[in-house]
């Protein structure tokens, strides 16, 4: 539901939202959601119950069944402008260098060349990759590969970032330190953020809110509102809130897995 | 050059002394004739005795070879955009590029040369034929096979179909599209011999190695036409290690086939 904060901006709103596919699957079915500008949201839960999808259709690239959804009030295809789409893997083009695949989107625009290296060149040092500029993806880590997906989404300036299990395939060492960044990136630049994990104490920690969703059909489950003091850094895992949310969120969680 | 890569060139230096030791001793304790058999000193004589002719016809059946390749690369890659692009299409026409590889060049070859004469330029139409499939099919799937989230994220840019075309699925196909080229550049020289078997004399008085072998087997000239299946030989040698450079050129930096990976 809407938490009814003082100058809260709906930015996303989800209603009634279904989508079936052809072979008439119900991937999410009825789901209302409104996420309001400057909110991270983390969606949770089993496979199968339409997370992924969610961000599918907010970003316009698949049509919803039933339902509507807005993106600061537009259509999915019009906001595309305003989102930016990162995916579980880099998807970095291996025969372009770093820098090459950060700038790809202002290139695809046609933007001015001299605008692009510069803001390219601030978006690496950013994500503490300039010293890797020149290299093709192949010769970075796992890490690094996420870190310049991450640049390449942030360069086109969004308002609204959609991130696909983006740390997934990392280890813990890894993505702990990214989540941080990406909190560092977050409060400065203060996107509208849905985030898709199977990670609990990821959820929990980067969140403003999480929304559990349960499978066959997608719905909404819960929601909790996280309140963890900001900015939150790597001591925030260590507090007894931290614990206690991850507690909560893992309960709630697990009844949605056992229906 | 590593101590290593020397002593692997040495070897295979002595190797090879040794099977032409081997070859001529067969020659020599058998007392073969030389139409039988010749010794690798008979050919090398035969090579230096009609050392202008030889090359001439290298040359010309480099020419055809050449002109049929390149051309089998630009129809290649062209016929592989539209079968990316509708599949429809692909499905349609597809048959008939395997049709293309299965039909026996031995039975096209003197039906072009019916149609097109007997010339450089029937030759030439053999080895784009013979040539051409190999390309179609590499390229296509090199094409096709972009992953999804790459088309997502161009789609997300608002980017042109020709953009996702230029930006994305050329450069990814680029790997199957040398692997093409490199399966079809042995084949082009086969293409190209085999044609002037049939063509005989592509310019007056003179032909192609294809020609040349024929003449040189019709006057027994065996040590003749040893030399000329050595450069039959070189030649198909020569064209897939071009093709190979500027494989590795294109893709050294990027593709994991051209250089063992580099991890960080």
């Amino acid at each position: 539901m809407v938490t009814d904060n003082k100058g809260a901006i709906p930015e996303i709103e989800l209603e009634g939202v279904t989508k079936r596919y052809r072979n008439a699957e119900v991937a999410v079915e009825g789901i209302s959601l409104t996420v309001n500008r400057g909110e991270f949201v983390t969606f949770l839960g089993p496979s199968g119950c339409g997370k992924s999808t969610l961000l599918k259709l907010v970003s316009g690239l698949s049509p919803v069944s039933d339902g509507t959804v807005r993106v600061n009030g537009m259509t999915p295809e019009n906001a595309r402008e305003l989102v930016s789409f990162i995916f579980q893997d880099a998807t970095l083009l291996p025969w372009r260098t770093v820098e090459r695949n950060v700038g790809l989107g202002m290139e695809l625009e046609h933007a001015a060349r001299l605008e692009r290296k510069e803001r390219v060149a601030r978006m690496l040092d950013l994500v503490s990759l300039s010293h890797v500029a020149k290299r093709y993806p192949r010769q970075l880590s796992g890490g690094m590969k996420m870190r310049a997906s991450i640049a390449r989404a942030l360069v086109s300036r969004p308002r609204i970032l959609l991130m696909d299990e983006p740390f997934a395939a990392l280890d813990e060492m890894t993505r702990d330190r990214l989540n941080e960044e990406l909190l560092r990136l977050f409060s400065e630049q203060k996107w509208t953020v849905l985030f898709v994990t199977h990670s609990v104490a990821e959820a929990v920690f980067l969140s403003t809110r999480v929304v559990i969703l349960a499978a066959h059909p997608g719905r909404v489950a819960h929601e909790i509102d996280v309140n963890l003091p900001w900015p939150r850094t790597a001591e925030t895992r260590e507090s007894k809130a931290f614990e206690e949310q991850v507690t909560q969120a893992s309960r709630l969680l697990r009844g949605v897995y056992h229906v | 050059m590593t101590k290593r890569s020397l002593l692997t060139i040495f070897n295979s230096v002595i190797v090879f002394a040794c099977l032409l030791g081997i070859w001529q001793a067969v020659v020599s304790l058998n007392r073969l004739p030389p139409y039988i058999l010749p010794g690798p000193f008979a050919v090398l004589r035969a090579m230096h005795g009609r050392l202008p002719s030889l090359l001439n016809s290298l040359f010309i059946t480099t020419e055809e070879a050449a002109g049929g390749l390149a051309a089998s690369i630009v129809v290649g890659v062209a016929v592989a955009m539209v079968f990316a692009q509708w599949r429809w299409l692909r499905q349609v026409l597809y048959p008939y590029t395997i049709l293309l590889q299965t039909v026996p060049i031995v039975a096209i070859a003197p039906l072009v040369i019916n149609w097109a004469g007997a010339g450089i330029l029937s030759v030439t139409i053999v080895t784009f034929i013979i040539s051409l499939a190999p390309i179609i099919a590499n390229t296509t799937q090199g094409l096709v096979s972009v992953d999804e989230n790459l088309v997502h994220l161009f789609l997300m840019y608002k980017a042109t179909p020709l953009q996702i075309l230029y930006r994305l699925r050329l450069p990814n196909a680029l790997p199957n599209l040398f692997t093409g080229i490199r399966i079809s550049a042995g084949i082009s020289v086969i293409g190209g011999i085999t044609g002037e078997l049939f063509a005989g004399s592509t310019r007056v008085g003179e032909g192609g190695l294809g020609y040349a072998i024929i003449y040189a087997s019709n006057q027994m000239e065996t040590g003749y036409l040893f030399a000329l299946v050595f450069a039959a030989t070189v030649l198909g040698f020569s064209f897939f290690f071009i093709v190979m450079f500027f494989e590795w050129l294109a893709l050294h930096n990027w593709h994991e086939s051209s250089r063992p990976q580099t991890a960080e």
